[in-house]
């Protein structure tokens, strides 16, 4: 028997009610990172609030001009969505890469945001097409969001309830996994939008970063030919057994020039 | 703490006192009796414990118990027995797909997911669609062809995994 205590509130006002009376409370989404990390003792909660019992926060809904996903929706359920195979293709590509289809299956976008893995691959998105994170009590930009490594600009206790992505001109988005994790060693997400061209790296850093001089080089034309030569330094680059700082350095680059040439239409 | 739990396991009704830590997979083979569903990692690696969840392929040891309230589970056990092997595992049967059989559980029910995205699958939807099992014995020849010839039998009947 264990001490923990689990609740399955029905309203997001309902489950802040819950976080701010617990102990070292945490939200529970799909639960493909917070239930291992339990199983491995790396976390010991007093409560488990899970957000599944909560209406509204499932689904996709939009138009040509943004495509809003409510925050509990899986991974899969974007990856085969219509609307955003056809508005956003990249951004239905980036959702069918994560982990696999049993962990699509479960897994969230809202759970993926709020952890910051360095290596999670919906930050790119939500960073490269400028989205917005919309929570139980106020929108985030994602320039504001990502703060640092496993790092948000969520307050305690706050809640993402949807993240609304606006319809870029094009996007693309080009990764290198590790061989067994399947997370990418470096990624970046590409979109030409309605303020200007948007490059954004994950899996490279502490958290997501923006490649702002080398959008400034996209900014006269959405062309991969204009990275050419571009480097990246690898200080302060994440290095582990699978790959140097610089050796991420230069995958960002060759993934950013194959995501750009890549970028399909909205 | 502990959670009273309704859900459908196999197609009959599961009530079930657990606690807020127990993971699907422990309810399965340690409340229920159900050992068909295997542990391997118990870390959502290896895809040994994978079940249907509300007719998806989930790790279920990477589901709390207390989640699949009012869920309906699907486990090995609920697809054929002995003499009516339900398709897939017919093919693995034929076609050889496993070697020492720990695998097998999950991987059958993996390959039911992947054979209702695509009927008709090329060998690489098929490896795509199993990404989420491992076989240790490197078997994985064998099991690819067990999903294709599992897909041409489901073709020829008109009857889906």
């Amino acid at each position: 028997m264990t001490g923990l205590r689990y609740h399955r509130p029905d309203s997001l006002t309902a489950a802040a009610e819950l976080f701010a009376a617990g102990d070292d409370p945490r939200y529970l989404a799909g639960g493909q990172t917070l239930v291992p990390v339990l199983r491995l003792r790396l976390d010991a909660p007093s409560d488990l609030i899970d957000l599944a019992g909560i209406d509204g926060l499932v689904g996709i809904s939009g138009d040509r001009r943004e495509i809003v996903v409510g925050a509990m929706t899986p991974h899969g359920i974007v990856a085969n969505d219509a609307l955003v195979r056809e508005h956003i293709p990249a951004l239905a590509g980036l959702a069918g890469a994560i982990g696999d289809p049993q962990v699509r299956n479960r897994g969230t976008i809202g759970g993926s945001l709020a952890n910051s893995d360095p290596a999670a691959d919906w930050p790119a998105a939500v960073l490269g097409l400028g989205a917005t994170v919309h929570t139980d009590r106020r929108a985030i930009a994602a320039d504001d969001f990502f703060t640092g490594l496993f790092e948000t600009a969520l307050e305690t206790g706050e809640i993402i309830a949807r993240i609304v992505f606006p319809v870029p001109r094009r996007a693309g988005y080009a990764r290198v996994p590790a061989p067994a994790s399947g997370f990418p060693l470096a990624a970046v997400f590409a979109a030409e939008t309605a303020g200007g061209p948007r490059l954004a790296v994950t899996g490279a850093g502490p958290c997501v970063f923006r490649l702002t001089e080398w959008e400034e080089a996209l900014s006269g034309g959405f062309d991969a030919g204009r990275l050419a030569g571009l480097a990246l330094a690898a200080d302060g680059l994440n290095h582990d057994h699978h790959a140097s700082a610089a050796y991420r350095a230069h995958l960002v680059a060759v993934m950013a020039r194959r995501a750009v040439a890549g970028a399909a239409p909205s | 703490m502990t959670v009273d739990i309704r859900l459908t396991v196999n197609g009959a009704p599961v009530h079930a006192a657990v606690d807020a830590a127990v993971l699907l997979v422990d309810l399965l083979r340690e409340h229920l009796g159900l050992t068909g569903t295997h542990v391997g990692c118990e870390t959502g690696h290896c895809g040994a414990c994978t079940v249907e969840l509300d007719g998806r392929a989930v790790k279920a040891c990477t589901v709390l118990a207390v989640q699949a309230e009012g869920a309906s589970v699907t486990t090995i056990e609920g697809l054929g027995d002995p003499d009516a092997l339900d398709p897939v595992q017919a093919a693995f049967r034929e076609h050889h797909g496993l070697q020492c059989g720990f695998c097998t559980p999950g991987m059958v029910m993996a390959a039911r997911e992947l054979l209702r995205r695509h009927p008709a699958p090329s060998d690489e939807d098929i490896r795509r669609g199993l990404d989420g099992n491992l076989c240790r014995c490197t078997g994985y020849h064998n099991i690819v062809a067990a999903v294709r010839a599992a897909a041409a039998d489901l073709g020829r009947d008109g009857q889906g995994p």
